[in-house]
């Protein structure tokens, strides 16, 4: 690829997704095209052939991800990429994937919405969407890149937790991180971490596809491999039949909760920025993140304690880690493009212990440092 | 090679505590017969067998038989099984879906993977009505037909599913009842046997929904209407337009060659690793 010298590179935020997915090994992409994740699509579908892999381009967004689930229930690393109006559409089978534990990635590159609102611009409107889109109780798992390079790991990351907990991850990117170019050093691709599903040790006749074990995730057989079982995504029982039991019912959702609620230590990642002596902490994840850093440290200049937490782990909530600081700050900003929605949950966790304020954009533009330092100002 | 009721309990899976979910009567088991039967004949490895359902009565056929089985959401099974034959090609799917299922909530998958010619077996039960549900009209219930949502009569024309694959550009479409069951059979097990996206529509009796609320009788009698209006397609091709009213043509309708999607595929990955090399 042009843009490269050694294994440093001048990426996009899309490319580096697409970087981070071949190397940890995704081998089937199936997809619609939409703006701006489009670059995504258009490269796999370049790069896939040459390594083996699987690009198919669906009639919309609902079969796209139906594929994907079935292709990762044949064996193969999976993944898709949209954006709003296409994850909208999504929900339904992102849903299956979590009933059935099928691993899968989905990338959004977050636009304005609602509906078709700005295909071009920014937005983190869909924050609530990745947590509740889809109907009833379920566990996911959602992570936030804030630059190339973290676009890059995360989804490598994104991978291996969705093979390790047989959960769909969804990758929330915005138009700025996708479409910004930053240089970025690769790691060696013998050097990236990879995690594979945990396939079935035992004969298929004592295979039970939906067993509890000790983490909550029981192995996975693939299609073809000579265990032979029903998939559903109707309540099953151990076995993988459909069942009206209620105690059936509860075994089998509290397991399906436990896998994000009980690792959450291994899938909660976040960074600190400035924070040891902070009275004020910005709250801010996505391309938000980068602008506040800018701010912090201009107000850190005029002598303002001020510091950010960064979740790169959006869901699961960072509860624990909120909550800790909270109690060694007086005021959290929580700055989201959008009309206020991870607030509710900074606000759920903090309670008294400090002041939460909002700071909210949605009309397509990015925040500039001077906004943020604006409302630092105002809360000292 | 066991044959008729012996052969079929071979597939049957001995953990799934039956019965089955369908009404005394119903059609659906006539075509899972056939569909085993196929499957028998063709001696094909159980373990190389996916069968794929969306939702709705003819969706819980999968779950009986000793297969690797999916039993998907409404309309989407075909973009679940392309998922499947694409990333393992070596895996013969076979799609089962209802008249709701494959043509009103997933008539976009259905054109398109007709068009698409990927190597699946579609088979499509018709009972012209939304069983589960308990008997509301679909995009296959006849004009002025009664149901729980067309009191009135139904003011909407019907699709012919096997029309609609052949327009869609599938590469076999053929269609059979549950009264002419062996033909049915016959005909799935050519259609799995083609190269290329295969569609066999099976028009099947609901008699406890459709049929009660037009009053057409049992299910025997329901399987006496299917033997009537069934016409081989060879004496249909003979029959002035006239002599068609009522009735339709059962047989294989289209077989034709076309590139199949995953072999396309194969060439450009050759193509493109020749150009990298």
């Amino acid at each position: 690829m042009a843009n490269q010298k050694g294994n440093v590179y001048f990426l996009q935020g899309n490319e580096a997704i697409v970087k981070g997915a071949i190397a940890v090994g995704m081998r089937f992409y199936a997809g619609y095209p939409i703006t701006p994740s489009t670059e995504i699509a258009e490269i796999l579908s370049e790069e896939l052939p040459k390594l083996g892999g699987k690009y198919i381009q669906m009639e919309d967004e609902i079969g796209s991800i139906a594929c994907v689930v079935g292709a990762s229930i044949a064996g193969l690393k999976a993944m898709t990429a949209t954006s709003g109006p296409g994850f909208s559409l999504m929900q339904e089978n992102i849903g299956f994937a979590c009933m059935a534990e099928v691993p899968c990635v989905i990338v959004n590159v977050q636009r304005v919405g609602p509906s078709t609102g700005i295909p071009t611009h920014p937005a983190q409107g869909d924050m609530m969407q990745a947590r509740w889109g889809t109907h009833g109780d379920h566990p996911i798992v959602a992570l936030a890149p804030s630059s190339v390079k973290e676009c890059f790991d995360l989804t490598i990351k994104a991978f291996n937790l969705s093979e390790k907990y047989r959960v769909p991850v969804i990758i929330l990117s915005d138009e700025i991180i996708g479409h910004m170019r930053e240089k970025v050093e690769l790691p060696a691709p013998d050097s990236v971490e990879i995690i594979n599903r945990i396939k079935p040790s035992v004969p298929p006749e004592w295979y039970k596809p939906y067993d509890e074990t000790s983490n909550g995730v029981p192995p996975m057989a693939n299609f073809g491999e000579g265990y032979r079982y029903n998939i559903t995504g109707l309540t099953h029982d151990k076995m993988g039949f459909p069942t009206l039991r209620a105690d059936e019912t509860r075994e089998l959702m509290g397991r399906l909760m436990k896998k994000t609620t009980y690792f959450k230590s291994d899938i909660i990642m976040m960074e600190e920025f400035m924070l040891r002596d902070a009275e004020i902490m910005v709250f801010a994840y996505g391309s938000v993140a980068r602008v506040a850093m800018a701010a912090i440290r201009m107000a850190r200049e005029r002598g303002i304690k001020v510091g950010l937490l960064k979740p790169l782990t959006v869901w699961p909530f960072p509860k624990i880690q909120v909550e800790r600081l909270s109690k060694k700050i007086n005021t959290v900003i929580v700055a989201e493009l959008n009309a206020g929605q991870m607030v509710y949950e900074v606000e759920r966790v903090v309670k008294k212990d400090a002041r939460v304020e909002r700071l909210n954009k949605y009309d397509g533009e990015l925040f500039t440092p001077g906004e943020i330092l604006d409302k630092i100002m105002e809360v000292v | 090679m066991e044959q008729g009721v012996r052969a079929e309990h071979k597939y049957f899976r001995v953990t799934k505590k039956f019965p089955v979910v369908w009404c005394p009567g119903c059609g659906i088991g006539i075509v899972m017969g056939a569909l085993i039967r196929a499957i028998n004949r063709m001696e094909l490895d159980k373990d190389k067998v996916v069968l794929v359902s969306g939702i709705g009565c003819s969706g819980r056929i999968p779950v009986y038989l000793d297969f690797n089985t999916l039993h998907t959401t409404h309309g989407r099974a075909l973009s679940f099984a392309t998922g499947i034959k694409f990333a393992n090609p070596a895996l013969t799917v076979i799609v089962i879906m209802g008249d709701g299922d494959a043509t009103a909530i997933g008539g976009n998958h259905f054109i398109h993977t007709c068009r698409r010619n990927i190597d699946i077996n579609a088979i499509v039960i018709n009972n012209c009505t939304y069983g589960m549900t308990g008997g509301q009209y679909s995009p296959t219930t006849p004009f002025s037909a009664l149901s729980t949502t067309s009191r009135y009569g139904n003011i909407e024309q019907p699709f012919d599913i096997c029309e609609l694959a052949i327009g869609s550009g599938a590469t076999f479409v053929a269609r059979s009842t549950t009264y002419q069951a062996l033909l049915l059979d016959r005909l799935i097990e050519k259609a799995i046997r083609k190269k290329g996206f295969s569609v066999v529509e099976a028009i099947a009796n609901c008699n406890t929904a459709y049929g009660r609320i037009n009053r057409l009788g049992s299910a025997v009698d329901m399987m006496k209407w299917e033997k009537e209006c069934g016409v081989m397609v060879d004496a249909w091709g003979k029959m002035t337009a006239e002599e068609r009213k009522g009735k339709f043509a059962i047989g294989l309708l289209k077989d034709i060659e076309r590139p199949e999607y995953t072999e396309e595929f194969d060439k450009i990955t050759r193509e493109s690793q020749n150009i990298t090399a």
